[in-house]
């Protein structure tokens, strides 16, 4: 057997923030590293969990403060604003546009190819309770798991990322 | 003649390596994958990819713009 099959490597990342600009560059480096080869985990947590979000409003029983947050927070991949030069809303169709020209797959399209390569998405669920967000709001096919899981996963990758 | 050519060109990063990539997979050791790209990382990105694999870079070269590399399964 090659070295790489009897001891595959990790990558984790934790896709903390909600910007658009900081989840294309976790997920492009989720799917370089799954082409190297690596098991990859990306937990997705706090503002991070909205990259998950359906883009349809789900209907689902929440108490008030979880209904406002719902509201307030972005809904999917598609809807993320920049960490810099967002400038109400107009820099996400900027990048976007720039990404096109550039042949770049934008966000939507780089989770599609991560999912194709095997790249494991995991939403935190003390998060997810939080921000009121439940797994019906949520991609389907996706895992559910705590701190202990990240921690398990990332203790034994070499490439850890906070991202 | 490579038994599987990627046409790559045109295409950003992460793209190529992950074209390349699911060829690769596509092939029984031994076998030659041929890929064309103009990503400006490609010079280094693919001999990287490579040399952590089990399998190997037998050319790399640029011509006209076009990287191209031919990559053997190991």
């Amino acid at each position: 057997m090659s070295p790489q099959e009897n001891q595959k490597e990790k990558t984790t990342i934790i896709l903390f923030s909600g910007d658009l600009d900081k989840a294309i560059a976790a997920f492009i480096i989720a799917n370089g590293a799954a082409a190297y080869g690596h098991d990859v985990t990306i937990f997705f947590t706090f503002w991070g969990l909205n990259t998950l979000r359906k883009d349809q409003p789900v209907s689902v029983r929440k108490g008030f403060l979880e209904k406002m947050f719902g509201k307030m927070m972005p809904r999917g991949a598609n809807k993320l604003s920049l960490s810099k030069m967002n400038f109400a809303g107009i820099g996400p169709k900027l990048i976007k546009h720039v990404m096109k020209k550039h042949n770049a797959p934008d966000l939507p399209q780089l989770i599609e190819l991560a999912r194709e390569q095997g790249v494991k998405l995991v939403a935190c669920t003390m998060t997810m309770d939080l921000l009121g967000l439940t797994k019906e709001e949520l991609m389907d096919g996706i895992d559910y798991a705590g701190v202990a899981t990240y921690l398990g996963d990332a203790a034994e990758a070499k490439v850890n990322l906070f991202i | 003649m490579a038994d599987v050519f990627v046409d790559a060109k045109g295409l950003a990063c992460p793209m190529p390596i992950v074209k390349a990539k699911k060829a690769l997979d596509s092939l029984q050791p031994g076998q030659t994958m041929e890929v064309h790209t103009t990503e400006k990382g490609s010079m280094n990105d693919f001999p990287a990819w490579i040399k952590r694999s089990n399998h190997e870079l037998i050319e790399a070269k640029e011509e006209n713009g076009v990287f191209k590399f031919i990559i053997k399964k190991g």
